[in-house]
Parts: C-alpha cells; sequence; structure tokens
C-alpha cells in the first residue's frame, strides 16, 4: 500500500469512528457529558464517563460521524476550539475524579473559520498541550483514522500514543503540503510519502508506542483483547507516582529532536502487533 | 524667485517613488532604491536610512512596522552588550529525507547568516536578568521545525532551572513541514518546558510580532503569563487565504490583527515597538525582577 493508499484508507467512509470504538468497549456504561460549560457544546467532540471492566475512565473522541447528517452535525470531525475547551474540561473533571483518560483522534484538523479564529483556535490548542503534560492521571490517547496536525495533538499529548494500522497523523495534510511547498496539487500523493505519515513510519520514528490491527466491524472479537491491553496499560501507569507519571509523558515528548538525527526508514511489514 | 516647493513641483514627478516594489511576497521589507531612502510599503512615504534606525524600523509617517531580524530585535530590547546566545551551534538536519530540505536550509543558512529559525540566550533588561528568545524572519520565515523546540525548550529548562523570567519575541509562517511530524511534536514539547517554568511560579510574557501562526500561535506564543503584541502584527491559527479557500467567504477588515485579537480578549496589550523595552522592564520589575546587585555595588 502506498502512502497515499493509506491516507484514502484512513479518510475511508466505512472506517469505525471514536462513537463506534466507545460503543464497542464500553457498551451501555458509557454516559455522554456535553459543553464546555463556557461556550457551546462541540458536537465534533464526543466526551463522557464509562467503565473499563471495574475501572471508571474518562473517554473523549474527535467524530467525524457516520452518514450525512451526522457528518454535518459533528463538522466532519473538526473542532471549534469550545471542542478543545470541553475536552480539557472532562480531562480535569477526570484527574480530580483520579480516573486515566482515554483519548480517540480522528480529524482532518481543527476546523479553519471565522469564528474559531474569533474563539482563540491556538490559544484552545496551546492550553490542551500545556494542561495535557501536567495532568495528574494516566492518558492514552489512539489515533484511529486521520491525525491532522495541531487538531489531533489537542488530545494527543498522552503517556502513550497507539496507532490503528492504517490510520496517518501529519504535520499538514499531502494536499496543503503539495501545494503550498510545490504549488501543484498533482503531487499529493508524493507528498503523502515524503511527510512520512503512515503507522509503520511513525513507529520507526518512535512517535507511537504502538501499531494495532484493523477490526473489521464494531463488533469484533479483537474488542475483547483491545479492552484487556487498555486495562493492563491504565494499571501500569496508575501504579507509578504522580512525579513519575508526568516525568514519563514530558520526556515522551521531550526527546523528539533533542539530537538531530536522520531516520532510516524500512520497508518491511512486521511492527504490527497481534493483538 | 522660485522657493522651494515649486522646485519640487518641477521635478519629474516622484522619480524616486515611481520605483516599483520588486517582489510582492517581499512587500513588506525595507525596498531601499538607494543606500539613503527607504520606502514604506504601506503609505510609500520615502524615509531617511538614518531616520529609519532611529525610529527602530517603524515608518515615521503611517507607523508602519517593518520586519525585523532576531539579532536587530534584540539590539533593541536588551542592555547593552548583555546578551549571550546559548546553542548557536545547534543545526538542523534533513531527518525524514524531506526531498530539497538540505538545500532549502543551506539556502536558508546563507541568507540570514543565522543557523536556525531562532536565536536564544540570557541577557539583562533594565538590568534585571532574563532569558530571551526571538524568532527571525529571514530564516524560512521562522518555521519551527525540531531545532527550533529544542532550542526553545532548552531556554526554559535553563531558566526553570535558575529561576529566571522568559521573554520570547514569536514570529513564525507556523511548523516546518519538511520535518514532518517531528516539527509537530514540537509543539507539546515546548509547551511542556513552558508549563514546568509557569508551575514554578516563573513570568514568562510573549510579545507577538507580525507574523505569528499556525504551529506556534498553538503552542508557546499563546501560553505566556502576558500576552503583549506589535501593532498590526498579523496573529493566527489558520492564516487568512487558508480560511477564505476554506469557507470562500471574503473576510472582514482588520480581521486576525494584533487589534483584533485585543478587542476579542486574546491578549493583553499592543505596545509601539519604541516602547517595548520600557514596558518590559516595568512588567519585569512589577514581578519583582529587578536589578542584581553584585557584591562590589553593595560594597
Amino acid at each position: 500500500m502506498s502512502a497515499f493508499d493509506n491516507v484514502s484508507a484512513a479518510r475511508s467512509a466505512d472506517r469505525l469512528t471514536a462513537s463506534d470504538y466507545i460503543k464497542s468497549l464500553f457498551d451501555n456504561s458509557f454516559m455522554e457529558l456535553h459543553g464546555d460549560r463556557r461556550f457551546a457544546d462541540d458536537k465534533a467532540v464526543v466526551g463522557g464517563i464509562a467503565m473499563l471492566d471495574n475501572m471508571p475512565v474518562t473517554v473523549i473522541g474527535l467524530d467525524k460521524g457516520k452518514d450525512t447528517k451526522e457528518r454535518v452535525e459533528r463538522n466532519f470531525g473538526s473542532a471549534h476550539p469550545e471542542g478543545y475547551r470541553k475536552a480539557l474540561r472532562l480531562m480535569k473533571q477526570a484527574e480530580k475524579f483520579h480516573r486515566p483518560v482515554l483519548c480517540f483522534v480522528d480529524t482532518s484538523g481543527a476546523f479553519c473559520g471565522i469564528g474559531a479564529e474569533e474563539r482563540g483556535q491556538g490559544q484552545a490548542i496551546a492550553e490542551n498541550l500545556m494542561e495535557m503534560m501536567t495532568l495528574k492521571t494516566p492518558i492514552l490517547s489512539i489515533l484511529i483514522g486521520e491525525g491532522g496536525s495541531g487538531g489531533a495533538l489537542a488530545l494527543a499529548v498522552a503517556n502513550e500514543v497507539w496507532m490503528l494500522e492504517n490510520a496517518v497523523y501529519s504535520v499538514i495534510s499531502p494536499e496543503g503540503c503539495a501545494s503550498i511547498l510545490w504549488k501543484d496539487s498533482s503531487k499529493t500523493a508524493q507528498a503523502a510519502q515524503c511527510l512520512r505519515l503512515t503507522s509503520k513510519d511513525l513507529f520507526t520514528m518512535n512517535v507511537i508506542e504502538r501499531v494495532i490491527r484493523e477490526p473489521k466491524s464494531v463488533d469484533s472479537k479483537m474488542f475483547d483483547s483491545f479492552k484487556e491491553l487498555l486495562f493492563r496499560t491504565f494499571e501500569k501507569y496508575s501504579q507509578m507516582s504522580i512525579a513519575e507519571l508526568l516525568d514519563s509523558r514530558y520526556n515522551r515528548y521531550r526527546k523528539f529532536g533533542r539530537t538531530p538525527e536522520a531516520f532510516t526508514f524500512e520497508d518491511e511489514e512486521d511492527d504490527i502487533d497481534q493483538i | 524667485m522660485f522657493n522651494s516647493d515649486f522646485l519640487t513641483f518641477l521635478k519629474p514627478k516622484n522619480e524616486l517613488e515611481s520605483v516599483p516594489v520588486e517582489n510582492e511576497s517581499e512587500s513588506n521589507q525595507p525596498f531601499v532604491p538607494d543606500a539613503m531612502w527607504v520606502k514604506c510599503p504601506k503609505c510609500r512615504h520615502l524615509i531617511l536610512a538614518s531616520d529609519m534606525e532611529e525610529n527602530m524600523k517603524v515608518c515615521p509617517k503611517c507607523n508602519h512596522n517593518f520586519r525585523l531580524n532576531a539579532r536587530e530585535r534584540i539590539a533593541y530590547t536588551v542592555d547593552a552588550d548583555s546578551f549571550q546566545e546559548m546553542d548557536a551551534e545547534l543545526v538542523s538536519k534533513n531527518i525524514i529525507g524531506f526531498p530539497d530540505y538540505t538545500r532549502k536550509l543551506a539556502a536558508a543558512k546563507n541568507k540570514s547568516g543565522e543557523n536556525e529559525s531562532v536565536i536564544t540566550g540570557t541577557a539583562k533588561i533594565g538590568g534585571a536578568d532574563v532569558v530571551i528568545c526571538v524568532m527571525d524572519p529571514t530564516f524560512m520565515m521562522g518555521s519551527m521545525g525540531t531545532v527550533t523546540g529544542e532550542k526553545i525548550t532548552r531556554a526554559f529548562e535553563y531558566a526553570t532551572h535558575n529561576d529566571l523570567p522568559v521573554i520570547c519575541f514569536t514570529l513564525s509562517g507556523g511548523a516546518r513541514m519538511q520535518e514532518g511530524i517531528l516539527s509537530l511534536m514540537q509543539m507539546a514539547k515546548t509547551s511542556g518546558a513552558v508549563k514546568r517554568h509557569s508551575d514554578k511560579g516563573l513570568l514568562y510574557i510573549t510579545v507577538l510580532t507580525d507574523p505569528t501562526t499556525g504551529g506556534v500561535t498553538a503552542s508557546f506564543a499563546m501560553e505566556g503569563d502576558i500576552i503583549l503584541s506589535e501593532p498590526n502584527a498579523l496573529v493566527a491559527f489558520a492564516g487568512p487565504r487558508v480560511i477564505e479557500q476554506t469557507i470562500r467567504q471574503k473576510l472582514p477588515k482588520d480581521f486576525q490583527t494584533a487589534e483584533f485579537l485585543l478587542e476579542k480578549g486574546f491578549i493583553d496589550a499592543v505596545v509601539p515597538r519604541t516602547e517595548m523595552r520600557s514596558t518590559l522592564i516595568k512588567l519585569l520589575s512589577i514581578h519583582n525582577y529587578t536589578k542584581t546587585v553584585t557584591e562590589e555595588e553593595q560594597a
């Protein structure tokens, strides 16, 4: 699969959304909580509380929606500042009640528009990055589809970041890269390759801890082992002292670019965890 | 007798002013018809080069702020001879093998005379010790690569360790796409360093300068305890062209200027360039960062 095929797969309308993952993992235990308490309830972000076996967790996802109506309602998964502020409110709540935080990321990017700028899109993302870095509870983020730049990172400052096999994560869309850098939209596929945005390449660069095989459907057997893996991971981080937990998160990001050494990318298919 | 006004009238109509601005994308750069004169790209006023220096590169007629490179900014801001650069030797590499990036880096170095898009170091401002980070428009328009993020992070870590305030002049076209996801990671890395500095009760002042956009806006530019801006600076997450293309609508006048952000509640004050240093001294002193008295002076 070429990098651009991978981008298309990550954007496919058939992919499971954040709400699908929430339903498959938590079923009826999930209760959605709405609103940022400041401006509005941004439906591009779905969030709430749920039980992971006997462990209460806070779950937050960027959700593109399923059918046309839902997609429009959810603004195709592109959040406004109030969406990021809702996410932060729920994370602070999780911190208060010592619940781990699980984030699902699927967005082409934070929304670009007049209202988004007026209400401080940059400020909202910046605040999430800063606050998530010292949130005193374990955070795990999973990229399930598209990871579009700052709008994705605003839910992905975590102790570990995982990625679905066909998900992508990039500083800019391949289209944006081709048009800005080469003023040529026909070079989109080439841009996708150059940006190193596939799960395999990101694993090579240590940007993610784990690659997860694609579940075929919402009732896939995979979800049982997925639940178990989430539980084990949160347990591991819950046993750390707060200082250890925050140091591990800080150092996770501190390492990027500490020594600017070039990466070599291999074309092998086998660093994918079987779960 | 002809008076001098009449003489001016007789001259061929403004031969100096008729010199076209070379390149539109460079229109914010001081355009110099000859060594003596600089033309303001905004009001087309001709400014004597020496007046321009005296006025900190602000047009005396329309107050247009010319872009400053990092060294000029440092000279206008800190006490004379007090700046000591940190991590000057750090240079970017083509870490993900992006086409043409190696050549672009070399060209940027050559054009700017700098190793990266940010200059960091320690200095004194009104006698108070500070850490200062200044981004440079001549190096890939201040784009944030891994070394940019590394230098800013180290500056904050140094300030945290030594209980110093940080002053950061931001200017950036955004994250540097030629370094892929690793440039995006710098947003989280720098934000972490800012947070640790903040949690120690130390002061961080950001000064937004034209243009501050993208990943820099969505990280350390918006994380200051006090956020100042130069007049009329473009400050945005998504740039105006991207927004126009996305929503296919004309943008309101003055959208995304410093004054617009002030009105919307996202910055503390718009400060003219000529008053920036005195404003910083005032803010530092209110936060109890003042002249360090040496033992010699005490005696």
